[in-house]
C-alpha cells in the first residue's frame, strides 16, 4: 500500500534483506539488480558526495532523509570519479532539481552510472530494523529483476558477507598521481589511496601540501621514492581485519618515525599496527551529526562518520605497543566507540571519522593542522 | 564542566502578554525553564505578568511574581528576593530588553545579580544592528564567508533620506532597532513610504535608530538554531528554510524543516559562519538563531540578523526535532556543557550532537486579518501573524497539506473542486494575485498552477524556489488522478493519503462525503500509521512517544496497560482563542496522569506546553480535525484501553469535534456533546433558561432580512447581531438601525450563508459579569465572579475585569450561584461551564453560557488559588466536586464566590494590537473595542485595593499610567455626565484638562478648568496652535480619554486613537475604564506599591478560607 506511483513509467522494485523482511517499491535510477550489505546514512545533506565515497563500495546505502535529489548533481561535489555505492534506497527522490550550480538531475545520472535503486519504500522502518538486526546483505531487483521474494532471497544469501573482505584493492588507484600543494609549498606528503575521497588531498593542498597520491598495494620502497615530510593512510571500504597489506606498509613508516596521519580505514590500520583488534559494529556510523570528543580538551565536535568497523584499544591509561605507548584520542560519545588513536612517543595519529568532511561539518578541519604541526615538528 | 555552585537562586523573566511577534512560545519556554532549575536544586523567582500561562502555575517556581515586567516591578522584586542570577534569554525580547534596562539603570550591580545566558554586550551586539554588521565583517574576515546586506544607520529623518542615496535608491528595507517581531519595519519604495516607516520606527525604536538596507527581496531564506555551552561547543539544532522567499517576515512565512534546497556544501557554509557568528558575538552559554539570505541565482550568503535568545523560532525548532532548546538552554546557563546533558529522547546519547530528521517538517501562520478588515493583509517584514500550526509528514506535500488544514481556517486547504482546466487569463490573474504576499498566497500558487500557469511564471512571480513549486504541481497532479480516476482504487488512495489528502479533500474531489471516503479507506485498509519525533532519524531507540502520522508502512505505538484519556487541544492561536485553552489542557494532563491514567495530547500547534514531548504521556503532533482525531483514537484503542476523549478544554476546536466523534462511536468524557448543543443552539437554550426561570435578552434567530428586520423591530433598537457558532464575537456588531442593520447583513452575506444570523437585545449601561464553575451532576462550585470593567456590548475578551468583582454584593452573588446551578444542571454539564450575565436595571439576564473551559479559567484559578482546569479534568472522569474537596484539590469548604473580604483583588487586562496594523494606505487602524473581539493577549494586576490593581494591570499591558501631566479628554454625549467625577478627581490629582469645544464647555459649566484645544479637522490655528493630534505626536499629551461617536465608519476620533497608538500613550475609550485608572492613579500617587508572590498570596486566601 505504500508504493508510489509518481514518476509514472518508474517499474516495480523490491527490496530482499537477507533474514527475509522485503519491502516493495519503485524502481529509482538503472533498472536491473544489485547486491551489497545494506547500510543507513543519516545525513541530511550531501547525497552526491555519499554517493561517490569509495568507501560505500558493495554497499547498499539507505538514506534516512526522506526527500533525495532536491539540488540534483554537479561537477564539483563529487568524492571520486564514479558513483560507488552498489545500490541506493530512497524514500521520495526528488523530480526537479533546484540549485544553481546543478547540471542534472540524480535519477539520470544514476541511470547512467548502471546504479540500481529503489524508491517509495518505508525507510523508517527499514532503518529501525537495520538498527535492530544489524547491517546485512540484501538485495535490490526492479523492472524485469522482479521475481518471487522466495527465489530473490536466495540470491541475496548467496553473496558473500562484508566480514572478512578487502575491498580497499577494488576502489584505490592504480596509478600514482600528485594533487599540488595550494599557494607555496610546504611539504610533501605520500597519500596511501586506500578508497581516498577527493577532499582529503584537498584539505591537505590547502595546507601547503603536496599531495602524491599512491595505490593501496604501494612498497615502503614507493612511499619514500616521494621522500614524504609525512605519510597518510586514507579511508576505505572492506573489513580492516582482511585487509593487511597497508598494515605492514605502516609498520614501516612507524619504524623509521615519519608523522604518520590515517583517516578510517587508516585508523584502523594503525590500531593493527599497534597490535589491537578491530571488529564489526553492529550497524555501524553514518551520517554527520556524531559527537565526538577530543579526550586531550574535553572539547565536542560535530562530525562526518562512515564506518562499520572500529578499532577495539582500551579507553583508560595508555597502552604499551612495538612503537611506545599509545592512547585512544577521541571516543563517540554516543556509544563510547574508539575514533582516534594517538602515538605518545612518535609522530603518528589517526582518527576513525572524517575531518575533510564532504559532507559534513568542519568542526573536526583543525585535524590536518595538526599533522601539519607533526611535520613541522620533525623538520625542527 | 558540571553545575555552577555559586549560583543558589535565579531570577526568570518571563515575556508577558501575548502580542503578535512574542506568542506561547515564550511560555513553552520559560515553564522548561522553571522546572529544570527548579530540578537542579536552585530557588527559581519568576516575573510573568501574564496569568495564563502555565510557567505562572505556583508549582512551576519557587517564587511566581505575576506583577508588570518594568524595571520598577523587577527592581521591588529583586529587592525582595536578592537573586543571585537573572536568565533573561526565554523571555523573549520583553525580558531581555528589561534585563538591559536593569543592567543600564544600575540595579543588577547594586543587588549584586549576575546576568546568566547572556551578557550585555553580546545581546547589544546581538541585537544592535551596526555592532551586528561588524560581527559579520569579524566572521568573514575570519572564514572568507558572509556578509551583510548593505545598510545604512539612521538616527533621524535627515540620516533617512541621505542614506537612501547612499544605497541607490528604492526600494530599501526599514529596521529599527530594538522591537520585537520586527515591529515597525518595512519596504519602502518612495520617499512617503520612506517617512511614514522609518518615522513610526525611530519612534518605536527605544534607542531612535532604525537601519536602512538595500533589498534582497526573492532571495531564499534561512534560519539556524544554535546552541553554545561554556566550554564552546557548538551545535547546530535544526536548519529552518522558508518557502516564502525574502521579503516576508519569517513568522508570517511558511516554513520547512529541514532545509530542502542546499546542498551540503551550501548549508556547511551556513553552519560554519552561524557557529563563528555565536562566538563573535559571545553568547557564552544557551541558544540563538541566526537568519540568512541566498541568493538562488549565484549563492550570495547575506546574513540578516541573529536574536542572542530562545526565541519562536527555537520553540518551533525542538518541537520539530524533539530537542528542547530552552530545557538546555537552561541547564547551560547554570554551567552544565553539551556532553553532560543527555537526550532525552534516546536517554542513551548526548545533547552534544546534530538532530537529524527522517521527516519534513511544515509551519504554517494563523492571520487574523478578517478581525481588522480595515487592515493591509500585504504581507511585509512587520509580523502580522497571531498563531501558528506544525505539522509532520514523511513528505513536504504531506506536511504541507497537513499544516493547511491544521490551521482550521476556511480556505487554508488546497480546493480542488472548481477549475482546474486550463484558463490562461485565470492563470495570468491569480500569479498577479500571487506576486503580493499575503495570506492566501499559497492557495493562489495552486490556482495559478491549476489554470495553467508554469514554473517559470510562478518563479517569476513569486520566487518560491522550484523545489517547492515541483511538489506542489506534484499535489496538483494527484489531484487531477483523483478527478480522472473511474473509481476509487485502491492504489490511487493510498497515494492520495500518502501525500497528505484528507478525506473530505478526496470526497470533494470525487463528489462523496467524507465519512464514505473514510468507510472506503477503512476497508481497503488504507491507514496511517504513527513514527516517532527522536532526533536521530532511528540511529538510536526512543524512549517518547511523540508522535506523527504517515501512509507509510510500519507503526511505533506500542501497546500499553494502563486506560487512557485522549485530551484535544485546541490547535493554532488566533485571536478568541489563545494559549489559555492550552492552560487547561495541560492542566488536564497533568491531573489525570497524577489520578492515574495514560495521558494522550493531541495538538498542532508548536508554541505551546502541551506540545511539549514530557507533558504527556504520549503526544500527537497532529491536525485537530475529525479524520486526524479518529484515526489517532483507533490507533490508540489498538494499544489498550481509551477511557474517553477530552473536549471540554480545548476551545472551540475540539468542542467542533465532539458531535462527529460521538456519532463515530468514541467516547466523550464530561459533558456529552447532545449538552453542548444544547447550550450552543439558541432555541434549546432558551428552554433551559425558562426551565430554569431565567430571565434573557429578548433575541431571535433569522434566515433572511426580512425576518431580521421583523426581529430587530420586536426587539427594539439598538440590537446586537452576530452569526451563530462562532467565538470570539467574530462577526458580532451593534446596530443602531434598520440601515445599519441591512448594511451588516450585506458584508457578512458569506458566514450567514453558512449559518443563520442571531439578533440580541442589546443591553445599554449593564454590569456585565463573567462566571467560571463546575458541576458534577449534584454540585456546584462557583470558581469566580469577574465583574467587567467595560459595559456590555464589549467583548468579554477584551473588556478587563476584578475578581472579586467590585461593586457586586451579596445578593448578587447569591443570584448568580442560583442562575448558574441552573443552568449547570439544566444543560447537563459535568465539569466547567463559563456563563455570561448581565446586571441591567437590577435584572440578571444571562447573555450566554458555555459548557467548557473558558478563557478566564487560568486567571480565576490564580486569583482564588484552585486549579479549576484539573479539577474539571476529573469530574469528566467520574470524580465528584466532594471527592475532589476531599483529596485537596478543590478547597475543603466555600468557592470563589464566597471570598474572604481581605481577599486581594485581581484584574485582567486585555491586550490589543493596535500598533502592529495599518490600512493599505499606511495609516493605523481604529482602537475602538466592540463586541468582537480583537485581544491577543491578557495579563493581571493584584494588590489589596481595586486602584493599585487596575494601575498594576495597565502598567503590564501597555505602559504605566502617568501620576501627572496633561489630560486630553473627549466623549461622546452619552458618557458626558459620566465624565464628570473621574475629570475632576484627575484635576485634584493635578493633572492639566485639554479637551475639544464640546467637552470643555460641559467641564467648564461643572467647575472644571479645561484647557481648549483644536480639533484635528480644525488644522493648525492662526497662530501656530497645534491640533490635538499634533500634541499627541509631539508627546505633549500623557493620557487619553476618547470614548467613540457611535459605532462603524471612521470618526473623529480615529486620528486621535490611532496617533496615541503610534505615540504609546494610554488612551482610554470607555468612561468606566477612566473610573478605574483615576483609582488607579490615585493609588499610585499615594504610595508604596507593593509586589506579592501567587504563594503568598495563595496561603493568604487559603488560611482565610480555614478560619
Amino acid at each position: 500500500m505504500t508504493t508510489s506511483t509518481r514518476g509514472a513509467g518508474k517499474a516495480p522494485a523490491v527490496l530482499v534483506l537477507e533474514d527475509g523482511r522485503s519491502f516493495r517499491g519503485r524502481a529509482y535510477g538503472a533498472l536491473g539488480e544489485t547486491f551489497g550489505e545494506a547500510v543507513f546514512s543519516t545525513g541530511m545533506t550531501g547525497y552526491q558526495e555519499t554517493l561517490t565515497d569509495p568507501s560505500y563500495h558493495r554497499q547498499v546505502v539507505v538514506m534516512t532523509a526522506p526527500h533525495v535529489g532536491n539540488t540534483g548533481v554537479n561537477d564539483e561535489d563529487r568524492e571520486s570519479d564514479r558513483i560507488w555505492v552498489s545500490g541506493y534506497v530512497v524514500r521520495d527522490p526528488a523530480r526537479t532539481p533546484s540549485s544553481w550550480r546543478a547540471t542534472r538531475s540524480l535519477d539520470e545520472e544514476l541511470c547512467a552510472q548502471g546504479v540500481v535503486g529503489i524508491s517509495g519504500v518505508d525507510t523508517r522502518a527499514l532503518t529501525r530494523h537495520l538498527r535492530e538486526r544489524g547491517a546485512m546483505r540484501v538485495g535490490i531487483f526492479s523492472g524485469p529483476a522482479v521475481a518471487d521474494v522466495e527465489l530473490l532471497l536466495a540470491r541475496v544469501r548467496e553473496e558473500p558477507a562484508m566480514s572478512g573482505r578487502a575491498l580497499a584493492d577494488e576502489v584505490a588507484t592504480t596509478e600514482a598521481y600528485t594533487v599540488p600543494a595550494q599557494g607555496t609549498k610546504r611539504f610533501t606528503v605520500a597519500a596511501v589511496d586506500l578508497g581516498i575521497k577527493g577532499m582529503t588531498p584537498q584539505r591537505m593542498a590547502e595546507r601547503g601540501i603536496e599531495v602524491h597520491v599512491l595505490p593501496a598495494d604501494a612498497s615502503l620502497e614507493e612511499v619514500y621514492a616521494v621522500d614524504p615530510d609525512g605519510v597518510f593512510f586514507s579511508n576505505g571500504p572492506g573489513d580492516p581485519s582482511a585487509t593487511d597489506h597497508p598494515v605492514e606498509l605502516m609498520r614501516g613508516v612507524l619504524e623509521r618515525g615519519t608523522p604518520l596521519f590515517g583517516i578510517c580505514l587508516g585508523n584502523q590500520m594503525l590500531g593493527r599496527a599497534l597490535g589491537f583488534g578491530t571488529f564489526k559494529l553492529k550497524y555501524g556510523h553514518r551520517g554527520i551529526n556524531q559527537p565526538v570528543q577530543d579526550r586531550a580538551t574535553g572539547k565536542v565536535e560535530v562530525t562526518a562518520h562512515n564506518h562499520g568497523f572500529a578499532v577495539d584499544a582500551p579507553l583508560g591509561a595508555p597502552s604499551d605497543t612495538p612503537y611506545g605507548r599509545a592512547e585512544v584520542s577521541h571516543v563517540c560519545l554516543n556509544d563510547d566507540v574508539v575514533e582516534g588513536l594517538r602515538l605518545l612517543d612518535r609522530p603518528a595519529f589517526s582518527v576513525q571519522y572524517h575531518p575533510e568532511a564532504a559532507a559534513g561539518p568542519h568542526d573536526a578541519a583543525y585535524l590536518f593542522d595538526r599533522f601539519v604541526s607533526l611535520m613541522e615538528g620533525q623538520r625542527a | 564542566m558540571p553545575k555552577r555552585t555559586d549560583i543558589q537562586s535565579v531570577l526568570v523573566i518571563g515575556s508577558g502578554p501575548i502580542v503578535i511577534g512574542q506568542a506561547a512560545e515564550f511560555d513553552y519556554s520559560g515553564t522548561q525553564a522553571c522546572r529544570v532549575l527548579k530540578a537542579e536544586g536552585l530557588r527559581v523567582v519568576l516575573v510573568n505578568s501574564n496569568p495564563a500561562t502555565i510557567m505562572t502555575d505556583p508549582e512551576i517556581a519557587d517564587a511566581t511574581y505575576v506583577e508588570p515586567i518594568t524595571p520598577e516591578f523587577v527592581e521591588r522584586i529583586i529587592a525582595k528576593e536578592r537573586p543571585d542570577a537573572l536568565l533573561p534569554t526565554l523571555g523573549g525580547q520583553t525580558a531581555l530588553n528589561a534585563a538591559i534596562s536593569l543592567h543600564d539603570a544600575g540595579t543588577l550591580a547594586e543587588y549584586g545579580v549576575e546576568l546568566i545566558g547572556a551578557n550585555v554586550a553580546a545581546i547589544n551586539k546581538g541585537e544592535d544592528r551596526d555592532q551586528f554588521k561588524e560581527v559579520v565583517a569579524a566572521v568573514a574576515d575570519r572564514i572568507g564567508h558572509g556578509e551583510s546586506a548593505r545598510s545604512y544607520i539612521c538616527h533621524s529623518m535627515d540620516d533617512v533620506l541621505k542614506g537612501v542615496e547612499e544605497l541607490g535608491g528604492y526600494p530599501v528595507v526599514v529596521r529599527p532597532s530594538f522591537t520585537m517581531g520586527g515591529a515597525g519595519s518595512g519596504f519602502a519604495h518612495d520617499e512617503e513610504e520612506l517617512r511614514r516607516i522609518a518615522g513610526q520606527g525611530l519612534t518605536l525604536s527605544p534607542t531612535t535608530e532604525v537601519l536602512l538596507e538595500e533589498s534582497i527581496l526573492g532571495w531564499k531564506e534561512y534560519e539556524l538554531e544554535l546552541m553554545r555551552d561554556r566550554n564552546d561547543n557548538v551545535v547546530v539544532v535544526c536548519s529552518i528554510e522558508n518557502f516564502d522567499p525574502m521579503g516576508v517576515h519569517t513568522g508570517d512565512s511558511i516554513t520547512v524543516a529541514p532545509a530542502m534546497t542546499l546542498t551540503d556544501r551550501e548549508y556547511q557554509v551556513l553552519r560554519d559562519i552561524g557557529i563563528e557568528v555565536i562566538r563573535e558575538v559571545g553568547v557564552d552559554t544557551g541558544g540563538c538563531n541566526i537568519q540568512f539570505a541566498v541568493n538562488p541565482a549565484d549563492g550570495r550568503v547575506v546574513v540578516i540578523e541573529m536574536n542572542p535568545r530562545v526565541s519562536r523560532s527555537s520553540a518551533l525548532a525542538s518541537k520539530a526535532t524533539g530537542f528542547p532548546i530552552a530545557k538546555i538552554a537552561a541547564k547551560l546557563a547554570v554551567g552544565y556543557t553539551l556532553d553532560e546533558i543527555p537526550n532525552d529522547i534516546t536517554g542513551e546519547t548526548p545533547a552534544s550532537f546534530e538532530p537529524t530528521l527522517d521527516y519534513v517538517v511544515v509551519k504554517a501562520p494563523r492571520f487574523a486579518f478578517e478581525k481588522f478588515p480595515a487592515a493591509d493583509s500585504t504581507l511585509t517584514t512587520t509580523m502580522k501573524s497571531v498563531g501558528e500550526a506544525m505539522a509532520i509528514g514523511r513528505n513536504f506535500p504531506e506536511a504541507l497539506n497537513k499544516a493547511l488544514r491544521s490551521l482550521e481556517k476556511r480556505g487554508s486547504q488546497f480546493d480542488f473542486t472548481a477549475g482546474g482546466k486550463s484558463d490562461p487569463a485565470l492563470a495570468a490573474e491569480l500569479l498577479e494575485e500571487a506576486r503580493r504576499p499575503t495570506d492566501g498566497r499559497v492557495q493562489a500558487v495552486m490556482g495559478a498552477i491549476r489554470a495553467g500557469a508554469t514554473p517559470e511564471q510562478i518563479f517569476e512571480a513569486t520566487h518560491i524556489d522550484p523545489w517547492f513549486t515541483d511538489q506542489m504541481f506534484l499535489i496538483k497532479e494527484i489531484a487531477d488522478e483523483l478527478a480522472a480516476a473511474p473509481e476509487l482504487q485502491p492504489a490511487l488512495l493510498a497515494e492520495a493519503k500518502r501525500y497528505g489528502f484528507s478525506d473530505a479533500q478526496i470526497g470533494q474531489i470525487r463528489l462523496l462525503r467524507e465519512d464514505v471516503v473514510r468507510e472506503v479507506r477503512h476497508a481497503l485498509g488504507v491507514r496511517p500509521v504513527y513514527k516517532t519525533v527522536d532526533t536521530c532519524a532511528a540511529e538510536f531507540a526512543a524512549r517518547t512517544p511523540y508522535f506523527y502520522s504517515s501512509y507509510d508502512e510500519e507503526t511505533e505505538v506500542a501497546p500499553r496497560e494502563k486506560p487512557a484519556v485522549i485530551i484535544l487541544g485546541s490547535g493554532p492561536n488566533r485571536i478568541g482563542q489563545g494559549i489559555e485553552f492550552d492552560y487547561s489542557c495541560v492542566h488536564a494532563s497533568f491531573a489525570l496522569h497524577e489520578a492515574g491514567y495514560e495521558t494522550v495530547m493531541v495538538n498542532c500547534n508548536p508554541e505551546t506546553v502541551s506540545t511539549d514531548y514530557d507533558t504527556s504521556d504520549r503526544l500527537y503532533f497532529e491536525p485537530l480535525t475529525l479524520e486526524d482525531v479518529l484515526e489517532i483514537v483507533h490507533a490508540e484503542q489498538q494499544a489498550g484501553p481509551v477511557a474517553g476523549v477530552v473536549v471540554q478544554l480545548g476551545g472551540q476546536t475540539p468542542l467542533g469535534l465532539a458531535q462527529g466523534l460521538k456519532d463515530n462511536g468514541v467516547p466523550i468524557v464530561g459533558t456529552s456533546p447532545e449538552a453542548i448543543e444544547l447550550a450552543e443552539e439558541r432555541g434549546a437554550f432558551g428552554r433551559v433558561l425558562a426551565d430554569a426561570g431565567l430571565p434573557a435578552p429578548k433575541y431571535g434567530t433569522a434566515f433572511s432580512f426580512e425576518e431580521a428586520k421583523r426581529i430587530a423591530a420586536q426587539i427594539t433598537y439598538p440590537v446586537m447581531v452576530r452569526p451563530s457558532y462562532v467565538l470570539g464575537g467574530r462577526g458580532m456588531e451593534i446596530v443602531y438601525d434598520e440601515n445599519a442593520l441591512a448594511e451588516y447583513l450585506e458584508r457578512h452575506a458569506g458566514l450567514i450563508e453558512q449559518h443563520p444570523v442571531l439578533i440580541d437585545r442589546f443591553l445599554d449601561d449593564a454590569i456585565e459579569i463573567d462566571v467560571d464553575a463546575l458541576y458534577d451532576g449534584h454540585e456546584l462550585y462557583l470558581g469566580g465572579v469577574m465583574e467587567h470593567i467595560e459595559e456590555a456590548g464589549i467583548h468579554s475578551g477584551d473588556s478587563a475585569c476584578a475578581l472579586p468583582p467590585i461593586t457586586l454584593g451579596g445578593y448578587d452573588i447569591k443570584r448568580l450561584r442560583t442562575s448558574t446551578e441552573g443552568i449547570a444542571a439544566g444543560v447537563g454539564v459535568r465539569g466547567l461551564i463559563n456563563i455570561q450575565f448581565a446586571l441591567s436595571g437590577d435584572i440578571l439576564y444571562v447573555l450566554e453560557a458555555n459548557p467548557r473551559a473558558s478563557r478566564t479559567v487560568p486567571f480565576t484559578s490564580k486569583a482564588t488559588a484552585v486549579p479549576l482546569a484539573k479539577a474539571a479534568a476529573r469530574i469528566s472522569l467520574g470524580a465528584t466536586i466532594a471527592e475532589l474537596r476531599a483529596e485537596g484539590l478543590l478547597p475543603e469548604s466555600g468557592d470563589g464566590g464566597d471570598l474572604p473580604m481581605d481577599a486581594p483583588i485581581s484584574v485582567k487586562e486585555a491586550v490589543l494590537p493596535w500598533n502592529r496594523f495599518r490600512d493599505v494606505h499606511g495609516h493605523g487602524v481604529d482602537t475602538v473595542l466592540g463586541p468582537e473581539m480583537r485581544s491577543t493577549g491578557e495579563v493581571m494586576g493584584i494588590d489589596a485595593v481595586f486602584g493599585t490593581a487596575y494601575a498594576k494591570s495597565q502598567a503590564a499591558a501597555y505602559g504605566a499610567l502617568p501620576h501627572k501631566g496633561r489630560a486630553f479628554v473627549s466623549v461622546a454625549n452619552r458618557d458626558k455626565r459620566a465624565l464628570i467625577f473621574p475629570a475632576r478627581e484627575l484635576v485634584a490629582m493635578g493633572f492639566e484638562l485639554l479637551a475639544t469645544s464640546g467637552t470643555a464647555e460641559v467641564l467648564r459649566r461643572n467647575g472644571i478648568e479645561t484647557t481648549v484645544v483644536r480639533k484635528h479637522g480644525q488644522g493648525e490655528g492662526p497662530q501656530g496652535e497645534k491640533t490635538i493630534v499634533q500634541l499627541i505626536h509631539d508627546g505633549d499629551v500623557d493620557l487619553i480619554v476618547n470614548t467613540p461617536y457611535g459605532t462603524g465608519g471612521r470618526l473623529d476620533g480615529y486620528d486621535i486613537r490611532t496617533a496615541a497608538v503610534a505615540r504609546a500613550v494610554p488612551c482610554l475609550t470607555t468612561v468606566q475604564a477612566l473610573a478605574a485608572a483615576v483609582q488607579g492613579i490615585e493609588a499610585l500617587t499615594r504610595g508604596e506599591v507593593g509586589v506579592r508572590s501567587l504563594q503568598e498570596h495563595a496561603e493568604q486566601l487559603t488560611s482565610a478560607r480555614a478560619l
